[in-house]
């Protein structure tokens, strides 16, 4: 069914050209379909625990809405903004890898590093209010009905076991992002990176927004919704 | 193009992908996808037999009707652990790891998949999730059945749940690694001239999988770590003391469990697919219905999961939906069926071996499907849920489906991997046994499900004794028709005929390179000009049987 051929492989030596490609176009395009189909089995993760919480959310409706009035939303507003800006950060890192400007690449991408510490740290300082206040769920939970709300406790601390995984697999992703970028700066001391091969920036760029945008969902579900 | 036959095949002493450096490392660091497609090979055989284990201890326990082996709990445990490991250890990765991994790249004409470093960390992975289960077998093993039923893993059960749940939770990590090393393998390694419909059946049937397995697997996943999550902090995202609800349990584990059985027989469905047309000499019948019917049943395969939780309180108007979808997904399985049979009519049929796994598996398939049809009819259903019959059902899918599949790809293939062809008389033998094993073992189990004796328990009526004793006597027989292919496989590595690049005389890209191939497959990327089932008069793939389908066979050069 085949006739011997095309043989042009390895006529272009690039450096960062994997021996199984033909070429970077095509080593470009696995890695950002890679990326992508990646992230869709991210949807599909944080999707089951959307599900989860939704179905709680109908079941409870008081409850979830007490609970969540406990959350701080001037700090929730913060790092919803230092999020953002970290994925701004990103994208002129991104842009700086693209233009071959080495000094921009790791300057904006040490920027992103702080940006996510700034969140985690803010973080934090949220979930040790949680465990001052009696609401880590478990066998410390403590929900009283005069001074927290006249709603189930059960469901109350159900919105909190939600909470406390939806924000905590979010923070896991932010850390793994963070060790991430961390190798990024090393290769881009390194040289590693070139106009024609950034890949791996502009993948972990995807990554990074993404890891931003579960955060936008996250964001109103827990903190604002029912606040009046 | 013409066809030279050559007198003497002989292991061609080029380097190929085996010769390829001997050490330790060489294979433990290897990205080379025929090499890691080893590694699975091997793990996964460790697997099956370590399972098989555990099924020999139910069926030696329930020869009695006292159940005088065993203590109940310890029951519970053997059917647990056969139920993980035969699930998540061996059915989930068979083909796919092990034939996929070895057989995409060189059906399409590429030089490995398109991460191979991915690939390898996906082996290390699912070894690690293996070490973490069996280190739950040898700490006293898990009693709560493989589907983790909530709230009695996430509460109550005092074994350790845990273990075994993270070792099912990292598995999966390689399943979607896996799964998406495959799909953008297909999308962009494909050599020039191989077109989406000239892609192999096998090709078109991982790549289903695949997509099941990244759209699936990660909600088990997050399902697992929230038992987990629950059973740690004492929260009760599904126990109903605290709040919780365990159906939401059971329906995030089905929405992945039920697909997942599309991961576990649509890639053998593929493998079905290259063996029938080959020993027909024929092309495929309605190939473009087989390619796509693969899609729908992974699509399809995402909306019927209701039809496990009949009798577990989800509303009667959800029952009657989830029923009534169940009977459409067999359309897409039936369009298979109908167009291998039409493969066949008129066909020039040869019986090698892979071809009596492809009849054993066309007939299992058959019941196993039909009698999926009984249980998503509500009413039925109801009768027989958690019986026997179920278990019979399940096991003719996957067992006689599954697993001879996956045996017939083994041995249509193995000249391929190792260069060296299996003794023909030996491996038919095994063939029938196994046949006649697998029915021996689980026809009964239709018939005591259907007479009521109830699933997981090891105590039951003295009536039920005599189907029970034929159950077991059949078991006895099917392990030693697995035994067998261990044995004569291993012997063929040494002592086996060398195949030659061609044995079969067959169509496929992957033939048209040395056995073993070389370790970038191709000496040179081919263009492909023709879809991989042109079998016709003097094409170079004949649709007479070539004589030389005797033990050896004679390779056949193309040029
Ligand atoms: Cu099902």
């Amino acid at each position: 069914m085949s006739i011997p051929s095309t043989a042009e492989h390895h006529t272009t030596t690039h450096p960062a050209l994997a021996h199984h490609f033909n070429d970077l176009a095509q080593q470009r395009e696995a890695g950002t379909l890679g990326m992508w189909t990646f992230l869709v089995t991210e949807v599909m993760f944080f999707g089951g625990a959307f599900t989860g919480y939704a179905y709680y959310r109908w079941k409870f409706p008081e409850a979830f809405q007490a609970a969540s009035h406990h959350l701080d939303i001037v700090l929730g507003t913060i790092n919803t903004v230092v999020l953002i800006c970290s994925s701004l950060t990103m994208v002129l890192a991104v842009q700086g890898a693209q233009r071959g400007d080495r000094k921009r690449l790791v300057r904006f991408l040490l920027l992103t590093i702080l940006l996510a510490l700034v969140f985690l740290g803010i973080k934090a300082f949220e979930y040790h209010h949680k465990w001052v206040e009696g609401h880590v769920p478990g066998r410390y939970f403590r929900w009283d009905p005069q001074h927290d709300g006249a709603v189930s406790p059960g469901g109350a601390q159900l919105f909190y076991s939600f909470y406390f995984t939806m924000t905590g697999i979010h923070a896991a992703h932010m850390i793994i992002g963070i060790g991430v970028i961390g190798v990024l700066v090393w290769m881009a001391l390194r040289g590693r990176f070139t106009p024609e091969s950034y890949g791996a920036v502009e993948n972990t760029g995807l990554y990074w927004h993404f890891v931003d945008i579960v955060w936008i969902f996250l964001f109103p579900l827990l903190y604002l919704i029912g606040r009046h | 193009m013409t066809t030279i036959p050559i007198d003497e095949p002989r292991i061609e002493q080029h380097s190929n992908y085996l010769t390829n450096g001997y050490s330790v490392k060489s294979w433990l660091l290897t990205t080379d996808h025929k090499r890691i497609a080893l590694l699975y090979l091997i793990t996964i055989t460790l697997f099956f037999f370590l399972g098989g284990a555990f099924a020999v201890l139910i069926r030696l326990d329930l020869m009695t009707p006292a159940g005088d082996l065993m203590r109940d709990e310890t029951y519970n445990k053997m059917f647990t652990m056969h139920g993980i490991i035969m699930v998540f250890f061996f059915l989930i990765p068979a083909v796919p790891a092990v034939l996929g991994n070895f057989l995409i790249p060189l059906m399409i004409g590429a030089r490995d998949l398109a991460f191979p470093r991915i690939n390898l960390l996906s082996w290390y992975v699912f070894v690690i999730g293996g070490l973490f289960t069996l280190a739950s077998v040898a700490s006293g093993g898990v009693d709560t059945g493989w589907t983790f039923y909530t709230p009695y893993s996430s509460t109550y059960a005092n074994t350790h749940v845990v273990l075994a749940a993270l070792g099912v939770f990292i598995t999966g990590f390689s399943s979607i690694l896996t799964g998406l090393n495959f799909i953008v393998t297909v999308h962009t390694m494909r050599a020039p001239g191989m077109t989406w419909f000239r892609l192999p059946l096998f090709v078109w049937a991982n790549y289903a999988t695949s997509l099941i397995m990244i759209l699936g697997t990660p909600v088990l996943a997050v399902t697992i770590v929230l038992v987990a999550i629950e059973r740690i902090f004492g929260v009760g995202i599904f126990d109903p003391k605290l709040g919780g609800d365990p159906l939401l349990f059971q329906h995030l584990f089905w929405f992945y469990s039920h697909p997942a059985v599309y991961i576990m027989i649509l890639p053998s469905m593929g493998v079905i697919s290259e063996l029938v047309t080959c020993f027909s000499r024929k092309r495929i019948f309605g190939y473009g219905f087989v390619a796509v019917s693969s899609l729908l049943i992974a699509v399809y395969g995402f909306l019927v999961w209701g039809h496990h939780m009949f009798v577990s309180g989800q509303s009667v108007y959800a029952g009657m939906i989830f029923s009534f979808l169940s009977f459409f997904v067999a359309i897409p399985s039936a369009i298979k069926v109908f167009n291998w049979t039409a493969t066949l009519y008129k066909g020039s049929i040869s019986y090698q071996t892979p071809m009596l796994y492809v009849f054993g598996f066309i007939g299992l398939f058959a019941i196993g499907g039909l009698t999926g049809l009984f249980l998503a009819t509500l009413a039925v259903d109801v009768h027989v849920h958690d019986t026997y019959f179920i278990v019979a059902h399940f096991h003719y899918i996957m067992v006689g489906g599954v697993v001879m599949g996956y045996l017939g790809g083994i041995h249509f293939w193995w000249p391929k991997i190792t260069g060296r062809m299996y003794p023909e008389g030996w491996a038919k033998l095994a063939a029938l046994i196994i046949f006649v094993g697998f029915n021996l073992t689980f026809f009964p189990q239709f018939l005591l499900g259907y007479l009521g004796m109830p699933r997981r328990y090891h105590v039951y009526p003295e009536e039920f004794q005599i189907l029970n004793v034929m159950s077991s006597a059949g078991a006895s027989i099917l392990g030693v028709g697995y035994l067998l292919p261990l044995v004569y496989l291993f012997w063929s590595l040494r002592w086996g005929p060398a195949a030659g690049p061609n044995p079969w005389a067959a169509a496929g890209l992957e033939w048209q390179t040395s056995s073993p191939p070389p370790t970038e497959n191709f000496e040179k990327i081919p263009i492909v000009t023709q879809e991989a089932y042109a079998y016709s008069e003097g094409s170079g793939f004949p649709v007479s049987p070539e004589a030389d389908y005797k033990e050896g066979g004679s390779p056949v050069v193309h040029s």
